[in-house]
């Protein structure tokens, strides 16, 4: 195929084909960096919480005063325990994705000036370590006598279990067991290290990370009261919460139950990512609507030029082109077209990017978004073309002898 | 003339339907989806308090007795601090602000207890904030001092435990303690809540819970300290608080403070007040860094925390960058169209037609899309509000098309076109008469 050609017609239209190239170019970009948004979100939205989810639910209940904590505990655990199907019902005071009570600073120093983070301290009692299915990769296990009853917010010291990240930030490179975190005053020694343990808002933008907890063992008491994690088998998880929220009623009658708190982990992650979700699926739309619109222009301007050029098409016909050569010139145009649209529209993209990462705080545009943005339009221009280019190569020579 | 114009423009897009159906679409939308999220940021980046959120300042006080590096102070303050500003009386008005979850019982009701968020503040608050009244009115200052056991509702609140009756008089309580209904608040929905925000700077762009109702019970704060006691929650603290709940001598900071000025001259003097407050606090050794102090107004305040949910910006650039596309794609339709015309504007030239008038011919054109592509959009802005509304979110049930918005959409709309119709038009009226002419 002869381009030169081609690339002379083009000039003779210049400002039709810079507008193509243009929209093919704002495509290019808008489609780059809204797939990149796109794998962003679904990423944050897989983001392992280290518990076992499809197995557990958490019961929120307030209302009752200090006094009346160690027995409404008492009386919530015996009651959680009697529904069939509960393997475990235990204390816990942050719950993945949901109410996050032990957001602390930390220091690795006593005298409070080596600054380590905030992280979240998960305050449970006996069995919730268990039920969360924390993985021990390093240390011990915790014991019954490392759960001890405790006043004030949070025990004054305690034997903790460590996530590894969090680990691996407060001292790089050094064995983690034994070292001891500070909270002002109070110490907690560092006996275990589990494999992954995320925060309840994973997306939280204060000075943490994602994998920056810690649980504490203590024995329910007044500040450790009214949030219960139950775990059961997944396919009983539902109807287990159903008659755990009926049971508040029965055994708890003076307390209010948190409605939208008492979930399965697996509903709270889902609120929890609804709004990236949202957003996911919006940008799906804008980029269905993009390339359509795109595509509506790209036949819009090929059916102008077609029958703008049925007398030269007639006249080529007659002089020996195939209706292949005249079905390829037009595919060829509308590749360099769209090629040269592609060209800017990396650029764009690029600088699109820039001003995303500069607002948002996103990560840089991987390369490899580039190409396959590259394919989609040429795909999508090549798709938009054969209409009015098969209506063209349909033309008959006979039009070369008509006049007009 | 005009007439004559819309007559040859409604003939032209007659004659070829597929191409005019493109382009209104291709406008409709790229308007439906821009006007969507305008309509979306204009409701939430609004100012809540047109007309006074010029007079409301927000007071900061860098409580932090640590010479750490810290740039800005903590968004809320001790309760030393806040106490000793609102009771120095300085402002014309002055308010403390606290919420807190409150265990809510109606005796004259067979309603199981509720889990409300209460407001505590003081009397200036209704008067400051212009929060309108269905019954009752606000307490009064003395009140404040001597902790009366008062309280208004919501009249959301209102209508869940009276059926909407007027309920002043009546008696609520409020975890262990039977405060009387002074007052009930007519619907109140500002847009944010703005009085009490704070640490919109550390949630990542995710602050649509700023946009929730405001509380539904207010009470004052002096007494809310005894019948709410150890259910306050602190913003951050230097130490861990002796009694979880209980803040008054804690070195914790979780009080909000605002103040009404209204005149520069009291800004001005406010402002060397904090200072000097903030100065003899260091005197007293109580704080770090007593230069650092802020009193900004309601609109910046807002602007600082960023209550604008990062989305929902991202959403509006999507939106334009999309309509620009729409642009484009309708510049190139129009080109294609006015040009595929050259002998019928060749004629027109021939007999007289001036290029100005072939202009405002095309432009008129253009516009007759741009009005078709802004009905359109208004049917699929409609539409795209309807989806927001039922997307779960605090400021769902606020979001709606008003009267400026709706204008707003076909100027958006017609101004679109002819911005789109400005390039194509000009090349047609270049058309030259005689070289159209001999080919016809």
């Amino acid at each position: 195929m002869e381009i030169q050609p081609i690339l002379a017609a083009l000039r003779k239209h210049r400002l039709a084909t810079l507008l193509i190239a243009l929209e093919i170019a704002l495509a290019c970009a808008v489609l780059c960096n809204a797939c990149f948004l796109i794998a962003n979100r679904m990423d944050a939205m897989r983001v392992n919480s280290g518990v076992e989810e499809a197995s557990l639910a958490t019961l929120q209940i307030s209302g009752f005063d200090e006094k009346q904590a160690s027995d409404v505990n008492a009386r919530m655990l015996a009651g959680l325990r009697t529904i069939p199907g509960v393997q475990s019902a235990s204390v816990l005071n942050s719950i993945p994705f949901g109410e996050h009570r032990g957001r602390v600073g930390i220091t690795t120093d006593p005298e409070g000036k080596q600054f380590g983070g905030v992280i979240e301290l998960y305050l449970g009692g006996p069995g919730s370590a268990e039920a969360m299915g924390l993985k021990l990769v390093a240390g011990r296990a915790l014991q019954a006598d490392d759960y001890q009853p405790f006043t004030g917010v949070f025990p004054s010291s305690a034997p903790v279990l460590m996530a590894r990240e969090l680990a691996e930030h407060l001292w790089p490179g050094a064995d983690p067991l034994g070292k001891v975190i500070w909270v002002d005053k109070w110490s907690y020694r560092v006996v275990g290290i589990v494999d992954h343990l995320a925060t309840p808002a994973p997306d939280w933008a204060g000075r943490s990370a994602p994998g920056w907890s810690a649980f504490v063992p203590a024995q329910p008491g007044p500040s450790l009261a009214g949030s219960y994690l139950i775990k059961a088998p997944p396919a009983d998880l539902d109807r287990v919460l159903r008659d755990a929220r009926a049971l508040v009623a029965k055994v708890a009658p003076d307390t209010v139950l948190d409605q939208e708190g008492s979930q399965t982990i697996g509903d709270l992650r889902a609120q929890f990512f609804q709004q990236d979700r949202i957003m996911a699926f919006m940008l799906v739309g804008v980029i269905v609507a993009l390339l359509l619109v795109t595509a509506l222009g790209i036949v819009g301007l090929a059916s102008f030029w077609v029958q703008q050029r049925r007398k030269q098409i007639g006249i080529r016909r007659a002089i020996g082109a195939t209706r292949g050569d005249i079905l390829r010139y037009f595919q060829t145009e509308n590749f360099l077209i769209v090629s040269g649209g592609i060209g800017l529209g990396m650029v764009m993209a690029f600088g699109l990017n820039l001003a995303l990462m500069k607002f948002y705080e996103l990560p840089h545009l991987p390369l490899h978004y580039l190409p396959i943005g590259a394919a989609a339009l040429w795909t999508l221009g090549q798709i938009a073309v054969l209409g009015p280019a098969l209506r063209a190569a349909a033309v008959p020579p006979v039009v070369a002898t008509r006049s007009g | 003339m005009f007439a004559y114009y819309l007559d040859l423009a409604l003939r032209s897009l007659k004659r070829n339907k597929v191409l005019t159906a493109l382009m209104v679409l291709a406008i409709a939308v790229g308007i439906g989806a821009s006007m969507t999220t305008l309509t979306v940021m204009h409701l939430l980046s609004g100012d809540p308090l047109p007309g006074r959120s010029d007079k409301l300042f927000y007071a900061q006080v860098d409580d932090n007795p640590l010479p750490e590096k810290q740039t800005e102070p903590m968004d809320v303050m001790t309760y030393q601090s806040a106490m000793d500003l609102w009771s120095a009386h300085q402002a014309d008005r002055q308010t403390i602000i606290v919420d807190s979850p409150v265990k809510l019982r109606a005796p004259d009701t067979t309603l199981p207890p509720l889990m409300p968020s209460m407001l505590s503040t003081t009397a200036d608050f209704f008067a400051m904030f212009d929060v309108p009244f269905r019954y009752g009115g606000p307490w009064r200052a003395e009140d404040d001092a001597a902790r009366s056991r008062v309280a208004i509702i919501s009249s959301d609140l209102n209508d869940k435990l009276f059926g909407g009756a007027n309920s002043v008089g009546r008696t609520l309580r409020l975890r262990e303690t039977d405060v009387r209904i002074v007052g009930v608040l007519a619907p109140w929905r500002p847009s944010p809540r703005f009085y009490n925000i704070a640490g919109g700077r550390f949630s990542g762009g995710k602050t649509a819970d700023y946009y929730g109702r405001p509380q539904d019970v207010f009470t004052p704060f002096s007494s809310a300290l005894e019948i709410n006691d150890g259910n306050f929650y602190q913003y951050s603290c230097w130490q861990l608080p002796p009694s979880p709940g209980h803040l008054q001598n804690a070195p914790c900071v979780w009080l909000a403070v605002w103040v009404q000025l209204d005149s520069p001259a009291k800004v001005a003097s406010f402002r060397r007040f904090l200072d000097g407050y903030a100065a003899q606090q260091q005197a007293l050794g109580r704080i770090a860094r007593p230069q650092n102090t802020r009193l900004r107004n309601l609109v910046e305040w807002l602007d600082y925390q960023g209550v604008v949910p990062s989305d929902v910006r991202l959403q509006a650039w999507l939106a334009f960058g999309f309509l620009a596309i729409c642009l484009f794609n309708t510049i190139g339709l129009l080109l294609a169209k006015f040009l595929r015309r050259g002998g019928e504007i060749g004629v027109r030239r021939a007999l007289g037609a001036s290029r100005g008038a072939i202009f405002q011919q095309c432009l008129v054109e253009a516009g007759m899309i741009g009005l078709l592509g802004g009905l359109g959009g208004l049917l699929l802005t409609l539409l795209g509000l309807s989806l927001v509304r039922r997307q779960p979110v605090a400021f769902a049930d606020m979001v709606h098309l008003d009267a400026r918005m709706f204008a707003l959409t076909f100027a958006l709309a017609i101004a679109t076109s002819l911005l789109a119709g400005l390039l194509p038009a000009l090349r047609a009226s270049r058309v030259a008469p005689g070289l159209q002419l001999k080919t016809l």
